[in-house]
């Protein structure tokens, strides 16, 4: 799967989510989730079972804490597609 | 120094109408919002109809983001909708969700009787017991905690003062209201959104229908299967939905110049220990009668004061007994009681909802000067037909109505009653 495919998969999962809209506008791999996005962090969870659901992968816990940004959130997933 | 407590919004959510016009419609009309329930069929219910409100997910859509609607579940979805009408009928203005301002004068209390029994039956229970703790996600917790429904609110107003949830099983939303009351005669808030609110889910009802108290006689009727104050009646028929109150202090009202809809006079809120014929299922006659006398002495009124009730009336055995302990409390034979009408003909017993959906009846009939048909009693029940004439089969213009009294009685022995008096300034 491309990389554009990916990251378009991750922003629409993310946007319901997001608190801030231009910088949804702006979305790009270096936006942050939280900070930038602002994201509730108690979502974060429902956010990675999206994932898992939309990408047909499974994604450990420990994993889950490498994401910050929205380029995190697209390489992990790429790197579980191989 | 107490003050007076007033009633500034009024929001619904019932299984004959969504929203206090169509409620309204079908009060007048005597109109059933009962229906045939497949999955209650399904799962081989000896009763497979209920009161389900109807256009709640195109509303929900309507006025909330996506975020908050995948939050929500059906308790909140009907509290959520409720809230929102009686805040807009209050002529409050719906904050900014990126405001950063509190209303610390404004509060909640929004029971339920049962609580997230939705979340739990379709989401916790199976994916625990498949090991799959992980997958349910982050929202399980603030659905199924007894405060949810409230706490949801909170956020969606920007409420600042006291907000929870109480729990009286059928007596809660009844209860909620006597509570908000309490605390604006305090001086402790300024306004209260009060109510309850209940899922429409047979997973609450099933427990209901093992205890052979839902009607299995009617499946084939649903408009015709609940039946307060009949001699068919066998059983009441589950329910759901939310009403909730905006209760307000009579200076906060009349100083932003807001409608009024009626006046809490009084309220009365006690139990029944169990004891003289109570028990966990059974109101103690007495303590029935105790309540009713609590609430008429806090709004310093007499009992001949009293121009209508809406009683519990749920279509159980404990209807002619009820009746019994009005005449009773008000001292009043047959042929003196007041015009008695059940609100449940017409939408079911919805449960931790009830009181709240039947008081917004009671204020829109007081306001209105009628009191609604009681539906589906043609065939008075016997032990009830002495006091026949107090029951109105058609709707009842009564445009003279001053006082109303809503009584609302739930498992655990527990009462609670609530005096409205019309608003005149």
């Amino acid at each position: 799967m491309e990389q554009s495919q990916v990251m378009e998969g991750v922003v629409k999962i993310l946007t319901p989510w997001v608190k801030n809209d231009e910088a949804l506008q702006a979305v790009s791999l270096e936006t942050n989730i939280l900070d930038d996005l602002k994201v509730n962090s108690a979502r974060l969870v429902d956010v990675v079972i999206a994932f898992e659901d939309e990408f047909d992968i499974e994604i450990d816990d420990e994993d889950v804490d490498t994401v910050n940004t929205v380029g995190d959130a697209v390489q992990l997933i790429s790197s579980k597609l191989g | 120094m107490s003050h007076r407590v007033v009633v500034t919004g009024l929001g619904v959510v019932a299984p004959n109408g969504t929203g206090v016009p169509e409620f309204e419609a079908s009060l007048r009309l005597g109109r059933s919002g009962i229906r045939h329930v497949e999955a209650m069929a399904e799962a081989k219910f000896a009763c497979t109809v209920a009161g389900v409100p109807q256009g709640v997910d195109e509303l929900v859509e309507q006025e909330f983001d996506e975020d908050e609607r995948l939050v929500m579940n059906g308790s909140h979805r009907f509290a959520s909708l409720a809230c929102l009408e009686a805040w807009r009928t209050a002529g409050l203005e719906r904050p900014a969700r990126d405001s950063a301002e509190v209303d610390w004068d404004t509060g909640a209390i929004i029971g339920t009787g049962i609580g997230g029994m939705d979340t739990t039956a379709e989401k916790v229970i199976p994916l625990t017991n498949a090991g799959k703790v992980r997958r349910i996600g982050s929202t399980s917790v603030e659905q199924v905690m007894a405060s949810g429904v409230s706490a949801r609110i909170s956020g969606q107003f920007a409420l600042g003062n006291q907000v929870t949830t109480n729990s009286s099983a059928c007596s809660t939303g009844t209860e909620a209201i006597a509570m908000g009351t309490e605390r604006i005669r305090a001086g402790a808030a300024k306004r209260m959104l009060c109510g309850g609110s209940e899922a429409a889910t047979h997973y609450i009802w099933a427990g209901f229908d093992a205890m052979r108290v839902l009607n299995r006689r009617s499946n084939d009727a649903p408009e015709k299967a609940s039946r307060p104050l009949s001699a068919s009646a066998g059983g009441f028929v589950p329910g759901a939905g939310a009403g909730v109150v905006m209760l307000e202090s009579e200076e906060s009202a009349l100083e932003r110049g807001a409608k009024i809809f009626a006046e809490i006079a009084g309220q009365g809120i006690n139990c029944g220990g169990h004891r003289m014929g109570g028990s966990m299922t059974a109101p103690n006659p007495e303590s029935v009668r105790r309540c009713i006398d609590a609430a008429l002495a806090d709004a310093s009124l007499s009992a001949a004061d009293v121009d209508a009730i809406n009683g519990h009336l749920t279509a159980t055995g404990a209807d002619p007994k009820e009746i019994g302990s009005w005449s009773a409390a008000l001292e009043r034979g047959p042929g003196e009681l007041p015009l008695i009408t059940a609100t449940k003909s017409m939408i079911g017993h919805t449960l931790g909802a009830a009181g709240a959906i039947e008081s917004v009846a009671s204020i829109l009939m007081l306001k209105g000067g009628y009191v609604h048909p009681s539906i589906n009693c043609e065939d008075v029940h016997p032990e009830i037909e002495a006091h026949a004439s107090s029951i109105p089969h058609e709707l009842r213009e009564f445009e003279d109505m001053k006082v109303i009294v809503k009584a609302g009685f739930g498992f655990g022995d527990v009462n609670a009653c609530l005096v409205f008096r019309k608003w005149e300034s």
